[in-house]
């Protein structure tokens, strides 16, 4: 089966945003069939397995992998081949009163060059009382202790996820987000896995529009919960991933990285402009 | 019944209690409302000093604190947390 590879808008718009979504990628029948395996659990799997030895051919999470736009989407993000770290079955059990506490899965995870993707998959359609996930955009690249976040309950520009069945949302390790209050009567499902990259994240997309103006417009995107002089440094720290994940040293948006690492040398100086102050 | 407290965070966009509202909190000691984290998409008040205006009193500010040598261009928590209450 082919795979949908992802443009650089769409990978620039995954560094602004730290996810990204997809509507109803997955057909009905496969929804059906995972509203009838997800009740009873998927077998756990070891730590850090390559995806073939996790989920044998044939299998339903296999299945949703090899789907064309979610297999092109992990390719561009993580890379072929990537490791399992873990998955799990989520239930948000119906007017069960609370939410969950505004968090990061893990633990605190800084690596300046290098990413884990967690894929969620919603097999049912999630209507606004559900308790849908919620996400913050852009808050994947703030250095936080997975629930030391807890204490805040709503963001300006936060998602409450409401979507079609079959959706799927692939997101940064780091991104805040929340199962939250299902005030309605049906359960709701979601089956998250955790990939890790297997091989540098570099250039694994469609590059062909790597010029396109769109790319640097995802990348100077302020979210509405950003403090007006923090929101600058998100954009700083945007693009020194996205040279990561280019290899492009010299990329930067409106001059923030290049002016404050300035540092002319001495021995770098053209010879006038010594003399002019001997 | 005595006295019971309401409290209300706000963080807003700058250090200045009268800029903007980015994100809010509330918990309710009187037990008539049950707040939750994502239950609503727009801030009860849209800056700080409103707050103050609807009868909201002021306890507690964050400091301002220069950023640590080495992580200047680092970000984490929100830093411009205020919180209020309300005694019913």
């Amino acid at each position: 089966m082919g795979t949908t590879l992802l443009t650089s808008v769409q990978l620039a718009r995954f560094v602004s945003h730290g996810y990204l979504r997809m509507d109803a990628v997955v057909p009905d029948e496969m929804n059906q069939e995972a509203l009838e395996l997800l009740p009873n659990g998927i077998p756990d799997v070891p730590y850090g397995i390559p995806v073939a030895d996790a989920y044998p051919s044939g299998s339903f999470p296999r299945r949703l992998l090899e789907l064309p736009e979610v297999a092109g989407a992990l390719q561009a993000l993580v890379g072929p081949d990537p490791a399992v770290d873990h998955h799990a079955v989520h239930v948000r059990e119906p007017h069960e009163g609370h939410a969950q506490a505004l968090h990061g899965d893990a633990i605190i995870d800084v690596r300046p060059d290098a990413f884990d993707v967690q894929l969620m998959y919603y097999p049912q359609r999630v209507s606004p009382d559900m308790g849908g996930t919620l996400v913050v955009p852009g808050s994947h690249l703030r250095r936080t202790n997975e629930s030391d976040t807890g204490r805040y309950q709503n963001l300006r520009g936060q998602t409450r996820l409401v979507c079609p069945a079959g959706t799927v949302l692939l997101l940064h390790h780091g991104i805040w987000h929340g199962g939250r209050r299902n005030d309605s009567d049906l359960r709701r499902y979601m089956f998250k896995i955790r990939f890790n990259p297997t091989v540098p994240q570099v250039r694994l997309w469609d590059t062909a529009d790597m010029a396109d103006p769109e790319v640097a417009a995802e990348l100077s995107r302020y979210f509405p919960w950003y403090e007006q002089a923090t929101g600058r440094l998100e954009i700083y720290n945007r693009v020194l991933l996205w040279r990561a994940l280019t290899g492009d040293p010299s990329f930067d948006v409106e001059h923030w990285v290049t002016r404050v690492t300035n540092r002319p040398a001495l021995s770098s100086a053209p010879s006038s402009a010594l003399r002019s102050h001997a | 019944m005595s006295i019971r407290q309401q409290v209300l965070v706000l963080y807003l966009s700058n250090s200045a209690l009268d800029s903007p509202v980015v994100g809010w909190s509330r918990y309710d000691g009187t037990g008539a409302t049950q707040p939750t984290t994502g239950d609503s998409d727009e801030p009860p008040y849209p800056d700080g000093v409103a707050a103050l205006r609807d009868g909201w009193r002021l306890i507690q500010a964050s400091q301002l604190l220069p950023p640590q040598p080495g992580v200047e261009y680092g970000t984490s928590f929100l830093k411009h947390e205020f919180f209020f209450e309300k005694l019913l």
